[in-house]
């Protein structure tokens, strides 16, 4: 460090808060760990694999909301290709183990968004988003009409399998340590990202595009891979969704499941890594209980209520807000 | 050898009910679970009303069987499989739900059933259109009771041709289920001796049907044909009815329409269509009775749906009862082996495929002057009897069946 040559008390004191609060983070991604590492023997498994794959979901879409500026209105078509490859994979070759399924959802979904990013990525803002939405109806269309897909039935009945070929993922519990694996795993990447020099480039490109481009950086070029590993990761949580479910459904390529990333990822905090994640056990909670109670055909009023407050009112979301409040009472 | 067999299970299931009579269900108490739309497309066809249904049948059969409670839960489905198969497997694994009624969207169906084979529970499904639910998707674990695509096409095509409507225009919704439906009505028409003019497809959800319907009417076709469901044929019918088709002498046939819809349509613009339906609510007393009561917990008609949840509800709660066991596969072969003879159907009895057979009914929209009231909507044109109406087991791919 350069503390010797610059070894002012101020400047001391902002570094030691620095690792301070970076400790303080380490504990609090730690605590989450633990809590995730025995939250299956309280709650049910199954539910908290969806909250997972959703989070992935959620987490990878922030990458592009949150840190590069640009809204996708078309994630859903990558959650629904990696979702229909592994799927059509595992039930058609009885033989293959779920982890190269899963790789092969995953890279779909990658060569996926480096065509939409190819496209999308020379327009801005709301051009951005109808282009990514075009495409992506375009994808829904394609596998409403495939019959490889099931159509409207969707795939059904896909095989677990054995992870490696040892571990049987037919029990809750390992696959649900698997899903946090793989969980973890998306995460780590996104938080490497974006503390990464790469990262910063991207949010100076968020800041100002055309100041980042009269430094001399190849502004299409980093969005372009944001893009592409958003897309991978979303393509990930797709894959993992449908070993989980044992279906793939047309719902994952719906555009309503593009809004409905929008809505987690907007409740937790766009641009914080843990909103998209608190954001996505929120609305899979909510929609979760809503349904099985009395309130249940009011669901869809609720959540449109909710995102409207968040949008007029907590523009931060839950994480953001919380970040406000801790700054402002705490420091 | 069968009455051998029968005579023998019997002999084993009253040994069984004899010294663990208590045992018998589990957890000394059936769990329901109402699996459904509540806030979607679908809810005014099933939805809450079903629910209630499903609880005037509970409380019909006294609230407990054998000295068992019966608790009813209930969860919307959002028409959405993953949400269906996480809502069962819960029910299944967590709260040991034994049978799970409703169902909807095909798609949420067969992932339920899916679940329900897995674990060895039974399924009753009323909502559901698609007829693979009991061909190539059956299971050992459900049944598939209120009607399907096959009577639908088969029922009203063979009768609009008939009655002399040998020259036809279809409008197919282009996906799996409108292709099917399509295929399925093209072959009855053939084979009944009339020909198919044209057929049209067009893009599933379509919001404006203008350019079809001028399509249909310059065809010259005597019958236009909708091979679509929910949305589609609703807004099909509305610009159908702006533009005077039926005025003009066409004949529009739906092949999926509920009452639900056509009251939403109204009279008005409705009428004339031709429709086959599993149930009406107005078409013999003990219906209307039971109706009445529905309509005075709900403040409407019920859908054949509703009447079907009921009616599969007692029947199930029936065969719980003489079997003694809330057991999946006992329960069903006692289903089975009993006729159903109640306001849904007479007569009505469930195959090895999973299939329930009863008389279907074309019906007619009425016409405004016709129409006393705003549920007075149909008249029942002629009965199809269940054996022609649904699909042969001699032509089914379902793998219970041996062919």
């Amino acid at each position: 460090m350069t503390t010797s040559v610059y070894a002012s008390p101020a400047r001391k004191s902002v570094l030691e808060q620095k690792q301070r609060s970076e400790r303080r983070k380490l504990m609090l991604y730690g605590a989450f760990f633990v809590i995730a590492l025995i939250a299956p023997y309280v709650v049910y498994p199954v539910f908290l694999m969806k909250i997972l794959c959703f989070a992935l979901f959620a987490v990878a879409f922030n990458l592009l909301l949150g840190y590069v500026g640009l809204l996708s209105f078309g994630h859903a078509a990558f959650l629904a290709t990696g979702g229909y490859t592994t799927g059509y994979l595992l039930s058609t070759y009885s033989g293959l183990t779920p982890e190269l399924a899963i790789l092969a959802g995953t890279s779909a979904s990658t060569l996926l968004g480096l065509g939409f990013g190819l496209l999308a990525i020379r327009r801005q803002g709301i051009y951005f988003a109808m282009i990514t939405l075009a495409l992506a109806q375009l994808v829904f269309f394609f596998y409403v009409q495939s019959s490889f897909t099931g159509g409207e039935d969707g795939l059904h009945g896909i095989p677990r399998g054995k992870l490696l070929g040892v571990i049987n993922l037919a029990d809750n519990l390992a696959m649900y340590y698997f899903v946090l694996a793989v969980f973890v795993f998306g995460f780590a990447v996104v938080h490497r990202m974006v503390h990464s020099p790469y990262g910063h480039v991207l949010k100076a490109i968020k800041e100002n595009e055309p100041r980042a481009t009269s430094l001399g950086y190849n502004v299409d070029r980093y969005k372009l891979v944001a893009f592409v590993i958003s897309a991978a990761l979303a393509g990930l949580a797709g894959s993992v969704k449908t070993i989980v479910f044992q279906l793939a459904s047309l719902n994952d390529a719906h555009w309503h499941m593009s809004g409905e990333v929008v809505l987690m990822t907007l409740v937790g905090g766009v641009g914080t890594l843990l909103g998209p994640v608190v954001g996505a056990a929120f609305v899979v909670s909510l929609e979760h209980q809503l349904a099985q109670s009395a309130l249940g055909d009011w669901v869809n009023v609720i959540l449109g209520v909710i995102f409207i407050l968040c949008v007029l009112m907590f523009r931060a979301g839950i994480i953001g807000e919380f970040q406000k409040f801790y700054k402002k009472n705490f420091k | 050898m069968k009455i051998m067999k029968k005579l023998l299970s019997a002999a084993i299931a009253s040994t069984i009910i004899a010294t663990t009579a208590q045992a018998a269900i589990s957890d000394n108490e059936i769990r329901i679970g109402y699996l459904a739309d509540m806030s979607g497309t679908y809810r005014d066809l099933a939805g809450p009303n079903g629910l209630v249904a499903l609880q005037m049948a509970v409380e019909d059969v006294g609230g407990q069987v054998n000295g068992a409670n019966i608790r009813v839960v209930s969860a919307d489905d959002r028409n959405s499989p993953d949400v269906a198969s996480s809502t069962v497997r819960q029910w299944v694994e967590n709260d040991g739900v034994d049978m799970v009624a409703g169902l909807v969207a095909s798609s949420v169906t067969i992932a339920a059933t899916r679940i329900l084979e897995q674990s060895n529970r039974l399924g009753i499904v009323s909502g559901s259109a698609a007829s693979s639910i009991t061909n190539e998707h059956c299971t050992p674990n459900h049944i598939h009771y209120v009607y399907d695509t096959y009577p639908l096409a088969n029922g009203t095509a063979q009768a609009v041709v008939q009655e002399g409507g040998d020259s036809w225009f279809i409008l197919t919704a282009d996906y799996a289920f409108g292709h099917a439906l399509e295929g399925d009505v093209e072959k009855v028409v053939t084979a009944n001796g009339g020909t198919v003019v044209q057929k049209v497809r067009h893009p599933f959800p379509t919001g404006d049907f203008s350019s079809f319907i001028l399509q249909a009417q310059s065809s010259g076709a005597k019958v236009v044909a909708l091979a679509n469901a929910g949305s589609d044929t609703t807004n099909a019918i509305t610009t159908a009815g702006e533009f005077g088709l039926t005025q003009s002498g066409q004949t529009l046939a739906a092949l999926l329409l509920f009452l639900t819809d056509v009251h939403a349509l109204g009279v008005q613009a409705a009428q004339g269509i031709q429709l086959t339906t599993g149930w009406y609510w107005d078409m013999d007393d003990d219906a209307r009775a039971w109706s009445d009561r529905f309509m005075q917990r709900t403040g409407v008609r019920p859908t054949m749906v509703h009447a079907g949840i009921y009616s599969s509800t007692v029947h199930y709660l029936n065969a719980v009862k003489e079997a003694g066991t809330d057991e999946a596969q006992a329960v069903r072969q006692q289903m089975m082996n009993t006729p159903i003879n109640d306001m849904f159907a007479k007569g009505g009895y469930i195959r090895e495929d999973g299939r329930m057979v009863h008389d279907m009914y074309l019906a007619q929209v009425k016409t405004p002057a016709e129409s006393k009231d705003e549920w007075d909507l149909y008249k029942i044109v002629r009965t199809i009897p269940g054996d022609e109406a649904y699909r042969p087991l001699s032509e089914s791919q379902c793998k219970l069946v041996n062919n």
